[in-house]
């Protein structure tokens, strides 16, 4: 189980690096935007993965947790900021 | 090889299917809107996936209700986020990609 929890973790870095093409080189901000909050919700279960593997994983839930709320937050933060200023 | 292992490396796997959807749309698809519809909805799901495959693993324990409470707050959470950001690129006057040989 370890090392398919390994496996699990490694695929889900490879998807980020994918994600990582549409925040570099995407056509326009809010593009970058959604790509960047893709990523964050990867690595919200690759931190999970790496308080199983390292058997921290109380700490870990609690990171992951906070992760989670930042994540969602910058997401609406942007958005309010974006309806404002009305430009790409 | 006990049902809970199963059930782990099943809801495990799906997830992962989900989230490879998601990004292929991500990097793929032609417009925000589309890339938007592509991500929002299969990352929700496969976050929940995942999470529940972990709670699963850990067992009957207050870890694994912690795991639970991630997967509804993502749940909640990420459709909310994903419909603010949708309208903030509407009201802002991005235009959706249309075909351009119908015109």
């Amino acid at each position: 189980m370890h090392a398919f929890f390994l496996g699990t973790s490694l695929f889900l870095c490879l998807l980020v690096l994918v994600c990582l093409y549409r925040v570099i080189w995407g056509p326009t901000t809010i593009d970058r935007m959604v790509a960047a909050g893709a990523i964050g919700t990867k690595t919200l279960i690759i931190l999970v993965l790496m308080g199983f593997l390292y058997d921290r994983i109380a700490m870990f839930i609690d990171i992951s947790m906070v992760y989670a709320i930042l994540n969602f937050i910058g997401t609406l933060a942007f958005a309010k900021y974006f309806e404002g200023a009305g430009e790409i | 090889m006990t049902i809970a292992n199963v059930l782990t490396v099943a809801l495990l796997v799906i997830g992962c299917f989900f989230f490879l959807t998601g990004t292929i749309g991500l990097v793929r698809f032609p417009d925000f809107y589309a890339r938007m519809h592509a991500t929002g909805k299969s990352d929700t799901l496969a976050v929940f996936c995942c999470l529940l495959a972990l709670a699963i693993h850990h067992g009957l324990a207050l870890d694994s209700f912690k795991l639970l409470l991630i997967a509804v707050f993502v749940y909640v959470a990420n459709p909310t986020g994903t419909h603010a950001i949708c309208r903030a690129a509407f009201r802002a006057g991005v235009k959706p990609w249309t075909r351009k040989t119908n015109k």
